[in-house]
């Protein structure tokens, strides 16, 4: 693969800062707290993985960075400025795909672009590029129906990244797939991430995913969510699968698993 | 292997059966079978219906009839197409189109289209545009509705996330409602063709002055009575080209819709 579809537009940004955030949940008189007083930040560049067991409201938080959902209270920001509403600056990846079903995979990718006017051939041409940078040379003629759920998702990072987001939000993205594909997606997300280093925050219930993949962990507490253990991970880059037998590893398995079986029940 | 034989015995049953149905109907009507309820003492057999088709077929009238025809269900299915895609997505789109153009829709709604064509004969100075105007009323509603319900069903996380890339209203609009709508608006489009093709042969048989449902009216009260049936079946294939027409459109606008499964 020649030639880096991020080059030229590479900004060393995407400062993430969340302060002192509440976000409330539900209708009026049923509205529960989700968030409460959350605080964190993601350093440019940085992989950080939000973890903690399921209603933690840590996919609460990745909206509100997304700009889908509103804060109570608190500020978020990117690089200074604060979120207001969705922006192509923050791509965000779901844990089901929202490909558009009538546009051909080529279609779906450069339909960020689109939107920006860029030419067609230009915006062709770049959605190619992401393809190939994603392992799907050869698919764009395709319907996301006709791809399965590994190759949907990479469709998906690549219709993401095509804009440059200064921050690339993932929502469990690999938890809909089967373990195989799962560990070749997680792969093929370091190998993305590593030629367009992007601020990612990724959200996951999986304890072994976050150690895998993140440079830094924040562990979340049960409903309403709270920061009870930020941990920056000492393994090396590239890493490989055998990494998730390393005793280092397994160590701080067990201290996640503590963490989060401590506030359980 | 068995498949190919098998296919031929059905296909061979499946002649027989519309054999044996033109043989009964040929059979009743020769022997002027009388059943007490039912008579087919003034019904043409097949033999003659065919013939009456034929001298249709060459004569100048059959164009004028399906002339007229099929330029009221152009004129009256196209203009209820056209309003009815846009009212359907301004009302499933903008909550205050919907509380400004749904109620009087919904109490419209339950009169059958046929119900429309006293007052339209009087509402109108022609009787051309009175049949137009019953054609329109009779495909409006199921189009305006199928549209509606399209329209609110898309997918609320393909239109956040056309948002979070960048997309506005109008290009969401283009880009996901109308084509993720689409599939039920075709519906709509079908079912109101259905109605469409209904309402005009009524209005043309009572108001009507070329026309396949004309046609088939005067048939009869001349007399002509294989003519009637010729009129119908030239109805029934009309309604069979123009649903076929549609469903070959929804197959190419939306060649996502069926894909053949691939790898």
């Amino acid at each position: 693969m020649s030639g880096d579809p991020a080059d030229g537009h590479r900004r060393p940004s995407g400062h993430v800062k969340v302060s002192r955030v509440s976000i409330m949940l539900g209708e009026s008189d049923k509205a529960f707290q989700a968030v409460d007083d959350l605080s964190f930040e993601v350093a440019p560049g940085e992989l950080l993985c939000l973890l903690g067991p399921s209603g933690c409201g840590k996919s609460t938080v990745l909206g509100a960075l997304a700009g889908h959902l509103e804060i109570a209270t608190g500020a978020i920001t990117l690089d200074g400025e604060p979120v207001a509403g969705p922006s192509p600056d923050r791509g965000l990846v779901f844990q089901q795909h929202t490909l558009f079903p009538w546009k051909k995979v080529r279609h779906n990718v450069a339909f960020g672009p689109k939107m920006r006017r860029v030419a067609r051939r230009e915006r062709l041409k770049a959605a190619a590029d992401l393809l190939a940078l994603v392992g799907l040379a050869g698919f764009e003629d395709f319907y996301p129906a006709q791809l399965s759920g590994g190759m949907q998702q990479r469709v998906e990072i690549a219709r993401v990244l095509i804009n440059h987001p200064r921050v690339l939000l993932m929502d469990e993205p690999f938890s809909a797939l089967d373990a195989l594909t799962r560990a070749r997606m997680q792969q093929v997300l370091l190998d993305i991430w590593t030629r367009i280093p992007t601020t990612t925050v990724f959200v996951t219930h999986d304890i072994d995913e976050a150690l895998f993949l993140a440079d830094r962990i924040i562990v979340m507490s049960h409903r309403p969510g709270r920061v009870i253990d930020d941990i920056r991970l000492p393994f090396a880059r590239p890493r490989h699968a055998d990494l998730v037998t390393e005793p280092d590893f397994v160590r701080l398995k067990r201290h996640v698993m503590g963490l989060l079986r401590h506030r359980d029940t | 292997m068995a498949t190919r034989p098998r296919q031929a015995v059905r296909w061979a049953i499946r002649a027989a059966s519309i054999g044996a149905c033109l043989g009964l109907w040929q059979f009743a009507a020769t022997a002027h079978l009388n059943l007490g309820a039912v008579t087919f003492r003034n019904v043409p057999p097949p033999t003659e219906v065919a013939e009456a088709a034929m001298v249709l077929l060459r004569s100048p009238k059959l164009m004028a009839h399906l002339g007229s025809s099929l330029a009221r269900v152009f004129a009256g299915y196209g203009a209820a197409a056209l309003l009815g895609i846009a009212l359907g997505i301004a009302i499933g789109r903008s909550r205050a189109a919907s509380d400004l153009l749904l109620p009087p829709l919904e109490l419209l709604r339950p009169i059958p289209a046929v119900a429309w064509i006293p007052l339209s004969i009087l509402i109108f100075t022609s009787s051309e545009m009175s049949m137009i105007f019953i054609t329109f009323i009779g495909a409006l509603f199921p189009i305006i509705l199928n549209t509606v319900h399209g329209v609110a069903n898309v997918d609320q996380r393909l239109i956040a996330s056309a948002r979070s890339l960048g997309g506005n209203r109008l290009a969401i609009l283009q880009e996901i409602v109308l084509p993720g709508a689409a599939p039920a608006i075709v519906t709509g489009l079908a079912i109101g063709m259905g109605t469409s093709w209904f309402c005009l042969v009524t209005a043309e048989m009572i108001s009507g002055q070329f026309g396949i449902g004309y046609y088939t009216w005067e048939a009869y009260t001349l007399q002509n009575y294989a003519d009637i049936v010729v009129g119908m079946l030239v109805i029934g294939l009309m309604g069979m080209g123009s649903s076929w027409a549609l469903t070959s459109l929804g197959r190419v606008l939306m060649p996502w819709h069926r894909p053949s499964a691939a790898r």
